[in-house]
């Protein structure tokens, strides 16, 4: 039993880890630009197939470092063409430009790729469980944790300590103040968008080693995602990090409980912090309410 | 109001009413058949619905296909279960989406703008996930089947809505023009008004006393009632509910048949509806990558038909 519940709670944190990566792209974008992009798991998808395709000559490791910047180019054509017009219009106008670029994320995916799931081969020592009495601890699990928190990390510092971080948080609090004050808020809305994309892509990748590809995928991560941002409190990174592990370890546990549920308690836990504290855990008053 | 504004509006009330009561015999020439006909005003109807909430109220609401999919399980449950009449599972489906709606819109209506948004879709799926998962009385994935509408019985003589689409395509048509009327005898008192001037200035609303969270939530919840009787009919046209109708992508296709139609308007989410139903039946009977088309029309009715078809054509009168 102990063993069970330690398997589908370290199931929850990996999950978790996922829904923390995608959820602060989308957060990210979201703070600074009031844009919910629905299409964010299409990206995601999108990195894995990339992944995918350049594995067989650059490798696990090529395909891990060139699929993530080359989904956040693409974010960032989309977000010149598209999304760019859109800003300072009413948010509904960007939700429904996003919604229809998810269609076409996936049928297009299924028409490259096909509608059948691919394997990803990851490397052979990463394969591994790392004991058998904890048979579920490969290494790949435990090499994405360790490159969820790094990437996590990195964020976080670039958040803090690089001007372009700095910008974008203070653009986060008032935009119309920084861009009085000379900082190219267009600029800053594009990178912000790549940076968020990127993580999205770099998610993708991660992913398909573990659960391969689908082009139906994204669709299936972007929900928990956004309970993530709910239940940690829009305009708080932070609370989307919490608000992500949080999520992913209540379904795993469920899951050992109560399995067809483990979905639904992740809504069941948004509506208590709701209910609780409608600006979710950390999401600060008076923020995007 | 100008009297020629007046004379306007009753032309184009007039045309629109007499086409609609004509459709079955005016679409066939033209290609089409009446059940197209009959998707049409249902989901126009729901569209309407979330344009009540949506144009008039100026509150964006994402996840309104849970309220649309809850009326359809509740009229399919309610012929299945309960009792075989078609008046009676529509009174259910009603109920469902609109009870369900007024206690998650008491949760949800302090929230505004993207956040609000959010949250209606998130809360939404949980809907679909019931349905999805509990399979021993929703059917599960397969959708809830083993019901069918039943002739409508007056006593005297009974309707023959089953087998003959033109009867039924006239009992949704009253049934539409029954939400039609509540809609806009809401839009038209004076809660109606007030509606509008919390899509217009919410801060003044609330500076003029209004209270505007009270009146967000009576409004959520009366769309969710409509279109919840809208979820119903479609359950009766299909004879069958799927879960897909809860799922958020539905939601998707109810706010864009809004925008493109004119969200400003009443009557645009129609328009908008059978635009969206007459080219999606269209587009996946001639290709498979249909889902391409629908998502490019998303982006070309947000980056040069904001206003919607309605909205461009008064644009043009106007001018």
């Amino acid at each position: 039993m102990t063993q069970l519940l330690l398997f589908n709670v370290t199931n929850g944190l990996i999950i978790g880890a996922f829904y923390v990566l995608m959820a602060l792209g989308l957060s990210l974008i979201l703070n600074l630009s009031n844009v919910i992009n629905f299409a964010h798991g299409g990206f995601l998808v999108v990195g894995g197939y990339i992944a995918y395709t350049i594995t067989p000559y650059l490798g696990f490791w090529g395909a891990l470092l060139v699929a993530p910047p080359l989904t956040a180019v693409l974010g960032l054509a989309i977000e010149r063409a598209l999304i760019r017009p859109l800003y300072g219009r009413d948010p509904l106008y960007s939700l429904l430009l996003t919604f229809g670029l998810a269609f076409i994320f996936e049928d297009m995916t299924r028409f490259i790729w096909g509608a059948q799931g691919l394997p990803v081969t990851i490397p052979a020592f990463l394969a591994q469980p790392l004991s058998s009495e904890f048979f579920f601890i490969t290494g790949y699990r435990l090499f994405m944790v360790g490159m969820v928190i790094v990437s996590v990390t990195l964020l976080f510092v670039l958040l803090r300590y690089t001007r372009l971080g700095i910008r974008i948080r203070a653009g986060t609090l008032d935009l119309e103040t920084v861009s009085a004050l000379g900082v190219n808020v267009r600029m800053l809305r594009s990178l912000n968008f790549a940076v968020g994309i990127f993580l999205a892509g770099l998610s993708g990748v991660l992913a398909a080693g573990q659960l391969g590809l689908e082009p139906t995928m994204g669709a299936g991560l972007l929900m928990p995602s956004f309970i993530a941002i709910i239940v940690g409190g829009v305009g708080s990174l932070t609370g989307t990090l919490l608000g992500g592990l949080l999520i992913g370890v209540a379904s795993g546990v469920t899951a050992v409980y109560f399995p067809s549920a483990s979905e639904a308690v992740m809504y069941v836990l948004m509506a208590v912090v709701l209910l609780i504290r409608p600006r979710g855990l950390l999401g600060e008053e008076g923020m995007l309410t | 109001m100008t009297g020629g504004e007046g004379a306007r509006k009753l032309i184009a009330l007039g045309a629109i009413w007499a086409a609609l009561l004509l459709a079955p015999y005016w679409m066939p020439p033209l290609g089409g058949y009446t059940a197209l006909g009959t998707r049409v005003l249902v989901l126009g109807l729901a569209a309407m619905s979330v344009n009540f909430l949506l144009g008039f109220t100026g509150v964006l609401s994402f996840g309104h296909a849970a309220y649309f999919g809850l009326g359809a399980y509740g009229a399919g449950l309610a012929l299945k279960f309960l009792a075989p009449s078609t008046p009676l599972s529509l009174i259910c489906g009603m109920l469902v989406g609109g009870i369900a709606g007024a206690i998650l819109g008491a949760l949800i209506v302090r929230r505004r703008g993207v956040y609000f948004a959010m949250v209606t879709i998130a809360f939404g799926q949980v809907f679909y996930y019931i349905a999805f998962q509990w399979s021993s009385v929703t059917g599960g994935d397969d959708g809830l089947r083993g019901f069918s509408r039943r002739p409508l019985d007056f006593g005297a003589f009974s309707v023959d809505i089953l087998s003959n689409a033109e009867s039924f395509y006239y009992f949704v048509l009253f049934c539409f023009a029954l939400a039609a009327a509540a809609m806009g005898f809401v839009l038209r008192s004076p809660f109606g008004r007030t509606m509008i001037a919390i899509r217009e200035n919410e801060r003044r609303a609330r500076f003029l006393g209004i209270p505007v969270e009270r009146h967000i939530w009576i409004a959520f919840t009366l769309s969710c009632f409509f279109i919840g009787f809208a979820g119903a009919l479609y359950a009766l046209l299909n004879n069958f509910a799927d879960p897909k109708g809860l799922h958020y992508s539905q939601s998707g296709d109810f706010v864009i048949m809004a925008v493109m139609g004119g969200m400003r308007s009443f009557w645009g989410p129609l328009l908008g509806a059978a635009v969206f139903v007459i080219l999606q039946d269209y587009l996946s009977s001639i290709t498979v990558n249909w889902m391409s088309f629908i998502g490019l029309l998303f982006v070309f009715v947000v980056l040069f038909f904001p206003r919607g078809l309605l909205g461009a054509i008064r644009r043009k009168v106007q001018a």
